[in-house]
């Protein structure tokens, strides 16, 4: 029935080696084996996208992938984005235009457009929206989030993440 | 002097933490020695239980105990959960046990609970308890549980009457007897939920040295929980400490005291265990309370130029199997149906079904939605039978600005008269169709129809009772840090409580929001407190906070006056000093004033001086102060799919004072949203059985991005008299028109069909049915 497995891999670049029980999702082992608690579930069958992470660069719901399946692999989850003295320019803009209210579903709406924005610099609107349809939030109506990344999108292009 | 901050649109001070992650919901809590619980819940509407064997789940590693009623506390096996809210209108004063004793009355209502060394071994656990149902003939329509001989919700009552009355004023009859036009609908609006992303939690710890509980909630009431877990516990409630931390969202669903909250909180203190419990979304979708579900029948009088005579009719309500809000949602319903509108005569009779489904609370709007669906419907209804464009006719009915105060004729849920206290109702309508360009939208749909593009328009109107008493509490300290203390009892979900009570408070003593330190939904930090719901908080609490940083500032300018041999009135407040007007270095600051206000020995306080640089206060406003909205939604309806897209969105609303307008926008707009949901996709389904058919996010949709519009606001601000803010609530009345105003434009883009519509909500297969029955397909065929 317990059926455990040693796994390695690297979450917001520290590395980390725990035993598991193979059906521990991803999102789980994250929150109550490392700690890292700001990566959120609302729903555990992949439709909320609260529980959204970065796998190797590649967005993903933690709640749909065993933390075994993620051996090996670079996880990047909203603990490694800003801190709050220095807010990723995501974030900030987040901030800015009220992209937040209850603060549940705001990790995986970062992490979804974290990825989004890297590969889509110049979106507009619809584009915005298409890419966080994945992601609910109950509190704002997604309009400050859709400004929220526009704002983003432009202050990136205006002056790029080093690194 | 210091800057005003109130009034400002102020970036939100909570913001940061929860950007980065570092927010503490109660999941995110890990107690060192803590087990897991998870509850069996029944799979039958309606069964009797004859036995649980728990033998096969304690048999399983990891598993600590599985507790059925039987293992509870004395003082709480055989009793039913307080009921919160009494009125002599309920026929059986019916709530849950903590845990099943005989007899389940919907899927989803719990058996038992099993304390496990982890979440999925408690779960597994669940599944291999025994029990022994006999399944029970179900109640799970309401039109027809009324019926002589319908099988019963619970065993032992006679009927499923739960509640009923009847609200009435004028003479009704005489006026339909005078009516030249009458209109009548009937309605069915169906259940949905509140469905926070973060679900319920409980995580409760019992210290044996002080055998004192310290229960973390996801929730909105604090203080409720509190009494209520202390009743059932039948423990000192000094001891008892109900913290709500970060809350992932609220909705209403989460402002009850619930019974897992007892039953977590006892298995802590029995075992000598933190127990954490956190609820996941199938459960949600079973086991916590619902909304919407009513069934209206009404007509509307109407004399020759359409202005309203009266109106009168039936409100049909499936409130599920208990009544742990009492009847609060039907009540507020029928007091909301008049609305913006001079409503001369009015009768409508009230009934309130037990059936074998979860039990409905406020969500979002709190039976509101439901009443102005109906009086807007009713008024689309008038338009057409009259032959009176929608809007004019409207405006004709409204209750203009110099009639306020304006009294209803009706009694409202506080026990006070409805008196509509401020607000310019035909300025906001006009406001609103101002900015939708309602003017040039026959031109638009016509233009759009040349194309093959069917186009709509529609409008829904509201009043709404904001600003609940009987009170929340503030405490205002200086402390010895010299920073400014606020603390309030009810618990916030997003609403930006710190950065709108930060204003307040900054602005009475002259510092910055920065500078104020902000407690909430702590019954460790306040004696007292009501919860966040009703759209309530900012009025009561904002105005406690107000009171008690105006004496606290008072204290401060007598303290110093006193040290710095000054006269009271020329003392100034400003940059965290007390000073002499013009004199800034003849001062003390208020770390100085708050160590020698605390009590310093061998320093005497002046006359009439009491201890401490701070005061609470329970600010109780006299009745509720009514806030009022318009909103107008412009849609285009792809005939061929029934798909309906919003083109565009438009809300003028008056909320009185704005203390922040970014929060009070995002309150609007995350409101239209969850009315986006209850006009078009969110129907919580159950078969004639009373078994739920959507319980999870692919079968219940909530709206995305993409169905939510873009959405334009247009603030109106008249103050109300009723606080010393002139604020009005404004978190449920985004929602409260929405529906409304959308349905209405959906009826109106497939007028040329003449296709009614009756319910919320309508789904894409229901346009294409409704096109169906009206024949628009029959040259296809």
């Amino acid at each position: 029935m317990t059926d455990r497995w040693r796994i390695r891999l690297k979450v917001n670049g520290k590395e980390y080696e725990r035993e598991i029980e193979t059906r521990l999702n991803l999102a789980d082992f994250l929150r109550h084996e490392l700690l890292l608690t700001g990566t959120h579930v609302g729903c555990e069958h992949g439709v909320c996208g609260a529980c959204t992470v970065l796998v190797d660069g590649q967005s993903l719901r933690s709640c749909l992938m065993l933390a075994v399946q993620a051996a090996g692999k670079e996880i990047a989850t909203v603990e490694g984005l800003g801190d709050p003295e220095n807010l990723h320019p995501l974030q900030a803009a987040f901030r800015e235009h009220h992209g937040l209210q209850c603060g549940y579903c705001t990790p995986g709406m970062l992490m979804t457009l974290v990825e989004f924005l890297r590969d889509h610099p110049d979106p507009d609107e619809a584009e915005v929206r298409e890419a966080i349809s994945g992601n609910l939030c109950r509190c704002t109506g997604y309009q400050g989030i859709v400004d929220a990344a526009l704002a983003a999108a432009a202050s990136l292009r205006e002056n790029p993440l080093k690194g | 002097m210091g800057m005003k901050h109130f009034g400002a649109r102020i970036k939100r001070l909570e913001d940061p933490r929860l950007l980065t992650g570092r927010g503490q919901f109660v999941d995110d809590l890990h107690l060192s020695g803590m087990l897991h619980a998870a509850f069996l819940r029944s799979p039958f509407a309606h069964a009797r239980i004859r036995a649980i064997d728990p033998s096969p789940a304690l048999a399983l590693p990891g598993v600590f105990a599985v507790h059925s009623w039987r293992d509870l506390p004395a003082s709480m096996r055989q009793k039913r959960l307080p009921l919160p809210v009494p009125n002599a209108a309920i026929r059986h004063q019916r709530t849950q046990y903590p845990l099943a004793i005989e007899e389940v009355s919907y899927a989803g209502e719990a058996l038992a609970v099993v304390l496990a060394e982890s979440r999925p071994i408690a779960e597994d656990a669940a599944a291999l308890i025994a029990v022994d149902y006999e399944p029970l003939p179900v109640s799970a329509d309401c039109r027809k549980a009324l019926e002589p001989g319908a099988p019963k919700a619970h065993s032992d009552l006679p009927d499923n009457l739960g509640a009923a009355f009847a609200l009435s004023y004028g003479d009704v009859a005489l006026a339909f007897a005078r009516a030249r036009h009458v209109a009548a609908v009937s309605l069915w609006q169906n259940r949905g939920g509140g469905h926070a992303i973060e679900c319920r939690a409980v995580l409760a710890r019992h210290d044996p040295v002080e055998d004192a509980l310290t229960v973390w909630i996801a929730g909105q009431s604090p203080h409720a929980s509190k009494a209520q877990i202390a009743e059932m516990l039948a423990c000192d409630a000094n001891r008892v400490r109900v913290i709500m931390p970060d809350v992932g969202g609220g909705f209403g669903p989460k402002a009850i005291a619930y019974p897992e909250e007892a039953v977590i909180a006892a298995c802590a203190r029995t075992i000598g265990r933190p127990v954490k419990w956190v609820e996941d979304r199938r459960e949600h979708f079973l086991a916590t309370t619902q909304e919407r579900d009513q069934y209206w029948d009404l007509e509307l009088a109407l004399d020759a130029e359409g202005r309203i005579l009266a109106l009168r009719g039936l409100l049909l309500c499936d409130h599920g199997a208990y009544f742990p809000w009492g009847i609060i949602l039907p009540y507020i319903a029928a007091t909301t149906t008049p609305g913006p509108y001079v409503l001369p005569a009015f009768h409508l009779d009230v009934k309130v079904v037990l059936t074998n489904k979860v039990a409905t609370t406020p969500v979002r709007g709190a039976g509101r939605p439901q009443a102005v669906f109906a009086m807007e419907r009713l008024m689309d209804k008038a338009a057409k039978v009259t032959g009176i464009d929608p809007v004019a006719l409207r405006r004709r009915n409204l209750i203009g600005p110099e009639r306020m105060p304006y009294s209803v004729g009706l009694t409202f849920r506080d026990g006070k008269p409805m008196v509509y206290d401020s607000g310019d109702y035909p300025l906001c309508q006009d406001k609103a169709a101002a900015l939708a360009d309602y003017a040039n939208f026959p031109a638009r749909q016509k233009a759009a129809r040349e194309k093959g593009r069917y186009l709509g328009i529609g409008i829904g109107n509201y009043v709404e009772a904001t600003g609940l008493g009987p009170f929340e509490g503030g405490t205002v300290r200086i402390m010895q840090s010299g920073r400014v203390a606020v603390i309030t009892g009810a618990a916030g979900q997003g609403q930006g409580h710190r950065t709108a009570f930060s204003q307040i408070a900054a602005d009475v003593f002259g510092v910055g929001p920065q500078d104020v330190d902000f407690i909430e939904g702590d019954t460790a930090m306040i004696a007292m407190g009501v919860g966040t719901f009703a759209s309530r908080v900012a009025v009561n609490a904002g105005s406690s906070i107000e009171l008690a940083a105006r004496s606290v500032r008072a204290k401060i300018i007598k303290l110093a006056a006193h040290l710095l041999e000054a006269s009271e009135e020329d003392i100034e407040l400003a940059g965290g000093r007390a000073f002499v007007r013009g004199v800034e270095e003849m001062g003390k600051s208020f770390a100085e004033l708050a160590r020698i206000g605390q009590g310093m020995p061998g320093f005497s306080y002046p006359e009439g001086f009491t201890a401490g640089l701070e005061e609470t206060q329970y600010f109780s406003p006299p009745q509720s102060t009514y806030c009022n909205g318009t909103h107008i939604a412009e849609v285009e309806v792809d005939i061929g799919t029934g798909r309906v897209k919003i083109l565009r969105y438009v809300v003028a609303h008056d909320s009185g004072v704005l203390i922040n307008p970014l929060i009070v926008e995002g309150q609007i707009l995350g409101g239209v949203a969850h009315g986006v949901g209850n006009a078009l996709l969110e129907w919580m389904k159950y078969d004639e059985n009373a078994q739920p058919l959507t319980v999870n996010f692919a079968d219940y949709l909530l709206a995305s991005a993409t169905d939510v519009p873009r959405v334009e606001v247009a603030h109106l601000q008249s103050p109300t008299p009723l606080n010393p803010l002139g604020v009005k609530g404004a978190g449920e009345g985004g929602t409260i028109p929405a529906a409304a105003a959308i349905i209405s434009a959906i009826e109106n883009a497939l007028r040329p069909f003449g296709v009614e519509i009756a319910d919320a909500p309508v789904t894409p297969e229901k346009i294409v049915a409704l096109l169906d029955e009206a024949g628009a397909y029959e040259a296809d065929r």
